[in-house]
């Protein structure tokens, strides 16, 4: 006899799952037509596809924060290397007659290798994460500006414009772009033996190390996977807007990806993860600006608001919480 | 008398820990407490410095009962203690640490100058001349284990509890601190001296106390207390036990072929002597010793995780360098650390994850072992092992312990060493498992596999092993082996003077 009990990693989901329904419910009611979607020219139009649109480049940041984040360590260069690849992009675009692919190559492979140097100082010099990876917040936003020499740069390219803002079988191509990236993160971590690696290492690391996990390894590659799909955030951008901006592009989307990886229920105390409750994180958060700016939320009480709504999430997963408001009701 | 603790007990949930416990310490003496880890050392230390309340007797300081609540507490009434590690801070310097917490203030201000003096005149008390501000910090582990004796004495203690004080101290500096013991004792002072090493009890030591299991064994004058004997209370046993526990035994000698897989010679770190031993296929070679005699160290150090400062290790006659775990993986290494939460296990992770960990680490990230054959191996283990799961998912932390040191067996089974290094592996282990554990040492040696096998429990070292080494303070001082394999044995070996086992 077998129990057929539900898997623990569906489990997990489930309460950012309802959160981010009852988000939406609450939109629902409060801003008629908001689950109406048009079909224009074979594309799709309305609230429920601004979302994950807009949303995108937090869920690609999110992914690769999971991983560092189940390692125990968190990634605050982030918001820095979007800024380097929005930066590099446009000057490339501007500056040289490459075509979309090689700049796309080029540009991935130097926040990927950002990402290794945040690794590298992590894992071979033993220096805490967050001070690692600040290094690189405030370093790399500086780079991206002396590059830019702090102006906007803009430019013009149909091939680019069609990752910030191109349609994919009905849908934006950012979206696919994102679903692309969780496939590939996943299938990565779970179809070889790194998922179980970063796992072991984030829940505890002496075992892991006695039981030959190259633990070094592993904690570089989740650093570069999280320079790498940061890079891609940062073109998808500057490509919406056709525009590098080294002072805002990524601001505080560390802070954004912190919060949509723990909403997920990946603990920031490392170990077990799940980039699928990420990616609802992701969507959760993006909601919540949607909902904001839909209410006509003042903006000096946006972020406020932002702050007790991500709050009411946290304590919907709080054990403790949970069983505090049963006891009252009994 | 000056500290009488009468019929002392302290429950925590599911073990009485001290279970009414006598202790009597006299004005001028230096008393020993000695007895196995789990004797009830450290609680009964905790109980009379106020960290722990007792749940039942009395505690007399001075004839009169006193009832300390916290560690200051204790102070006030003239008990302090120095730990095992230093509680001091390394970036103040030593005059700020003696003195943090009860500097001496005038006009509203902390008086410096007179720290510094009395700071230096309490070191002097100690035969310490240093300068007391330079940080704690760069000075080494004998001056900041001295320093923390001045902050102890500074509140003119009647009772000094030393607390494993010398396990990082070299020869010359554990000489010099028994000095300054013997001095502050003729000055009146009551000192409770906890130590593993026998020697050092016997040098300095005018009383012994010994617990065993959270009771009172015994009393004893050092003068009058013969070594085995005193070994023999330590484990439990009195003499007689011992011979017939020797009569009992069948000696066990190896079977199939005999081939050399590790050779050490003189490998030595810090704290360890130079060690020449020797693993061979189809054996079990037993490391005995009391706690904090370096087993463990050993153990760690074969096994890469602290470095070798000098010797030379050979596997299958050939040198190699075990600088990390991965390395002794690889020369077909495996280890199971004594502290299972820690090192052992991976908690949130399942019984399957925590068993295919090694074998996966050792085919690298990129070539994952199907899923299918995952749960065959595991299911195998779960079942030959009898590990107690619901299921092969289930988080490996709600398992018993004895569940989970089988999962971490497993663990190196799965990945088939030729040396398996067991270090404690029936510790928190019920009576049923640990049966099974040693059944499985048994019929892993008749496979070929070489198992170095380490536990406190030296009747277990002497009933599987077939050659068994002694180690006393960091070194080897013998090996037994066939009819000489035998607990009485062991145990005078660990109970002879340093200078009888010199260059064994």
């Amino acid at each position: 006899m077998r129990k057929t009990n539900p898997h623990p990693a569906l489990v997990r989901l489930i309460y950012p799952i309802a959160a981010l329904v009852l988000l939406l419910i609450f939109n629902g009611l409060m801003t008629p037509g908001f689950f109406h979607l048009n079909v224009t020219e074979g594309r799709l139009y309305g609230h429920l596809i601004d979302i994950p649109n807009q949303a995108a480049p937090i869920m690609l940041v999110s992914i690769g924060m999971t991983l560092v984040i189940a390692t125990g360590g968190v990634d605050l260069s982030v918001g820095a290397v979007i800024a380097i690849a929005g930066s590099v992009t446009a000057l490339l675009i501007v500056n040289t007659n490459s075509g979309i692919f090689e700049i796309l190559f080029l540009v991935l492979v130097l926040c990927a290798a950002a990402g290794m140097w945040n690794g590298m100082l992590v894992a071979v010099f033993n220096i805490q994460p967050i001070i690692s990876t600040l290094i690189l917040m405030v370093a790399g936003r500086g780079i991206a500006q002396l590059m830019t020499r702090g102006q906007i740069i803009t430019f013009h390219s149909a091939a680019f414009a069609f990752i910030g803002n191109g349609y994919f079988l009905g849908l934006p191509f950012t979206i696919a772009i994102a679903i692309a990236a969780l496939i590939v993160t996943s299938s990565l971590t779970r179809m070889t033996a790194m998922g179980l690696f970063i796992e072991s290492v984030g829940n505890n690391i002496t075992a892991s190390r006695y039981a030959g996990i190259n633990v070094t390894v592993i904690k570089i590659l989740v650093y570069t996977i999280s320079g790498l799909w940061a890079g891609m955030a940062g073109v998808i951008i500057a490509t919406d807007i056709m525009a590098a901006d080294a002072n805002n592009a990524g601001l505080y989307y560390e802070l954004d990806a912190i919060l949509a990886v723990v909403i997920g229920g990946t603990a920031l105390t490392g170990g077990r993860f799940s980039l699928a409750g990420s990616i609802v994180g992701a969507l959760i958060i993006q909601t919540l600006t949607t909902t904001i700016r839909a209410q006509n939320v003042p903006v000096e009480f946006a972020l406020v608001v932002k702050a007790l709504a991500a709050l009411a999430v946290f304590l919907l997963q709080s054990e403790e919480f949970r069983k505090v408001i049963l006891r009252r009701k009994m | 008398m000056l500290l009488q603790v009468r019929e002392v007990s302290k429950i925590f949930p599911g073990m009485k820990a001290l279970d009414r416990v006598d202790f009597t310490l006299r004005q001028g003496e230096i008393h020993t407490i000695m007895g196995e880890n789990g004797a009830g050392k450290s609680t009964l230390i905790k109980i009379i410095t106020g960290v722990y309340r007792r749940d039942g007797g009395q505690i007399l300081l001075e004839g009169r009962p006193i009832d300390p609540r916290t560690p200051p507490e204790a102070q006030r009434l003239g008990i302090s203690a120095v730990h095992q590690e230093v509680n001091l801070v390394p970036y103040l310097s030593v005059a700020e640490n003696i003195f943090l917490g009860r500097q001496p203030i005038r006009f509203g201000r902390i008086d410096w100058r007179k720290i510094c003096q009395m700071a230096t005149d309490e070191l002097g008390r100690l035969d310490v001349a240093i300068d007391v501000t330079q940080p704690l910090g760069s000075y080494s582990i004998a001056i900041q284990q001295l320093a923390a004796i001045a902050r102890a004495l500074l509140v003119r203690s009647k009772v000094l509890i030393l607390d494993e004080p010398t396990s990082s101290l070299s020869e010359q500096e554990v000489e010099k601190l028994f000095t300054i013991m013997r001095k502050l004792a003729s000055e009146g002072i009551g000192i409770i001296f906890i130590t593993h090493f026998l020697d050092q009890a016997y040098a300095v030591a005018d009383r012994f106390t010994v617990l065993r299991n959270g009771r009172f064994v015994g009393e004893y004058e050092t003068s009058s207390m013969p070594r085995f004997e005193l070994v023999a209370k330590m484990i439990g046993k009195d003499a007689a036990e011992v011979a017939e526990i020797d009569t009992k035994r069948r000696a066990k000698p190896a079977q199939g072929e005999q081939k050399t897989i590790l050779h050490t010679s003189g490998l030595a770190r810090k704290g360890l002597k130079p060690l020449d031993i020797e693993i061979r296929t189809g054996e079990v070679l037993g490391f005995a010793g009391l706690l904090g005699s370096g087993r463990s160290e050993i153990a760690r150090m074969l096994f890469g995780i602290d470095l070798a400062e000098g010797g030379v290790v050979e596997i299958d006659g050939k040198p190699v360098r075990l600088d990390s775990p991965r390395k002794a993986i690889n020369n077909g290494l495996g280890f199971c650390p004594e502290d299972r939460r820690t090192s052992g296990i991976i908690p949130d992770l399942s019984v399957r994850e925590n068993i295919v960990l090694a074998l996966q680490a050792s085919r690298g990230w990129l070539r994952r072992i199907p899923r299918k054959k995952q749960q065959d191996l595991v299911e195998k283990y779960i079942r030959t092992m009898n590990i107690a799961t619901p299921d092969a998912e289930k988080r490996v932390a709600v398992l018993s312990g004895g569940s989970q040191q089988k999962v971490i067996l497993a663990r190196w089974l799965a990945s088939a060493p030729r040396l398996l290094i067991l270090d404690e592996p029936t510790r928190g282990v019920d009576v049923g498992a640990r049966a099974e554990i040693e059944k499985l040492m048994a019929s892993l040696c008749a496979e070929g596999m070489a198992i170095l096998f380490i536990s406190s429990e030296l009747e277990e070292v002497v009933r599987d092993s077939h050659r068994v080494a002694v180690i006393k303070d960091g070194a080897k001082i013998g090996e037994l082996t066939g009819a000489q394999l035998e607990l009485s044995a062991i145990m005078r070996m660990i109970a002879a003077r340093k200078e009888d086992h010199e260059g064994a």
